[in-house]
């Protein structure tokens, strides 16, 4: 049960987010974070809540989702004194990745992760600013664990709880701070 | 050799990388050894001697972190990757104090980052110095009304837009990214700021390559790096 501090702090970010209609097509709700961003006080409080919940997790890696999980996800890292891990699109990664396909509405996508920078024994925090279907999350777990990892959480300001992402996941647990 | 000086010549970078793995003990221990021991009559000379080498000793940290792939993404490129410096949290948080410490006095009130890897700098630094975030995305990415800038690659054009009403007029902007070659994507940075009635007070970036003439593109709009790549 949040505290009311906690609460205060989850009500601003809730607020600083806007709402585009009908992007990036018509009938979506798109949760726009850059509000949230524009916002100090509300950008500090979302990343110090992800911290206060993690610091003594003995996380090793943050790994961030191109390309609003690369917002959120260092700050976390840098508090916790966990590596950073970015996770991207194709071909934009130098030197050697491994590859996940995952499934969109209409065709596929990849996900690409370097090669070593997730050890085995690593301990896994995935973020990214919203979890929708949870198809991009589910590629981002298969990655680590390939890599021999344990995804600890994964962690979103945003979760969209009519797209069942949650249950996508799984078992590995999911936080988020705000519904959509 | 010369003495040193920032930004590293090229020359120094690849020396560096096999020096900083010996370089065991803390620096400031190291020079109290050879300090003489009036402490009180030398107290200012070796606090500042010291914090000058403490500075260039977490710039070679850096430095020796960034891994460099030759022929990405085409032949004949030398591509300066940060990914390995954002795997050694000392040093990434080295460099995010590096911008912090030269920002957080000027009153800066946005931080501008380049889609997609200004995205890992410049948040830390927005949130230590209190300072908006404000992305600057490829074209589509934003949702709602953006202005957007282009600009000439070595094969066509490409465009970099912002959030309308994200920056007012007269606000103190900075622009980070990881790296500045020809400059093209940051001076598209500093335009669309400028439109928009907001003063761009410095150009900041991890890596400059100085062959490929960045700076002078940003014409009177100072830029800051860490280091020279090659």
């Amino acid at each position: 049960m949040a505290s009311v501090d906690e609460q205060t702090r989850i009500k601003r970010i809730a607020s600083s987010i806007r709402v585009i209609p009908n992007f990036p097509k018509p009938g979506v709700m798109f949760q726009d974070i850059t509000t949230l961003l524009l916002d100090p006080k509300a950008f500090r409080d979302t990343v110090e809540l992800f911290v206060e919940r993690y610091r003594d997790m003995r996380i090793s890696v943050v790994a961030g989702v191109e390309a609003r999980g690369f917002i959120f996800g260092p700050p976390i890292a840098l508090s916790i004194g966990a590596k950073f891990v970015p996770l991207r699109k194709p071909k934009k990664l130098p030197g050697e990745v491994i590859s996940e396909e995952y499934s969109l509405e209409y065709g596929t996508d990849t996900m690409e992760m370097h090669v070593g920078a997730v050890q085995f024994n690593d301990r896994v925090l995935v973020i990214d600013d919203l979890i929708a279907t949870g198809g991009t999350l589910c590629a981002a777990i298969k990655l680590i664990e390939r890599a021999g990892a344990e995804v600890i959480e994964c962690a979103c300001v945003i979760e969209l709880p009519e797209l069942k992402g949650r249950e996508r996941l799984g078992d590995r647990p999911l936080f988020v701070l705000v519904e959509g | 050799m010369s003495s040193f000086s920032f930004p590293f010549p090229r020359n120094l970078l690849l020396p560096l990388r096999s020096l900083s793995p010996r370089l065991s003990l803390p620096l400031p221990r190291l020079i109290s050894l050879y300090l003489p021991s009036s402490r009180l009559r030398f107290h200012g000379v070796s606090t500042r001697l010291m914090a000058s080498l403490e500075r260039k000793h977490r710039i070679a940290e850096i430095a020796s972190s960034i891994r460099v792939i030759p022929d990405f993404p085409k032949p004949g490129v030398m591509f300066q990757d940060i990914t390995t410096l954002l795997l050694d949290p000392k040093a990434f948080g080295d460099a995010v104090e590096l911008f912090v410490e030269r920002y957080r006095d000027q009153r800066i009130s946005v931080v501008a980052g380049i889609e997609a890897r200004g995205f890992i700098f410049g948040p830390p630094i927005a949130l230590a110095i209190g300072a908006k975030f404000v992305p600057l995305r490829k074209p589509k990415k934003l949702p709602g009304e953006v202005i957007s800038e282009e600009y000439l690659l070595e094969y066509g054009a490409d465009k970099i837009e912002m959030h309308v009403g994200a920056v007012q007029p007269n606000e103190r902007a900075i622009v980070i990214d990881d790296l500045i070659a020809t400059g093209g994507t940051l001076r598209a940075a500093v335009k669309l700021l400028e439109r928009v009635g907001a003063e761009v007070v410095e150009c900041a970036c991890v890596i400059e390559l100085p062959e490929l003439k960045g700076r002078e593109k940003l014409g009177d709009i100072p830029l800051f790096v860490l280091l020279n790549g090659a």
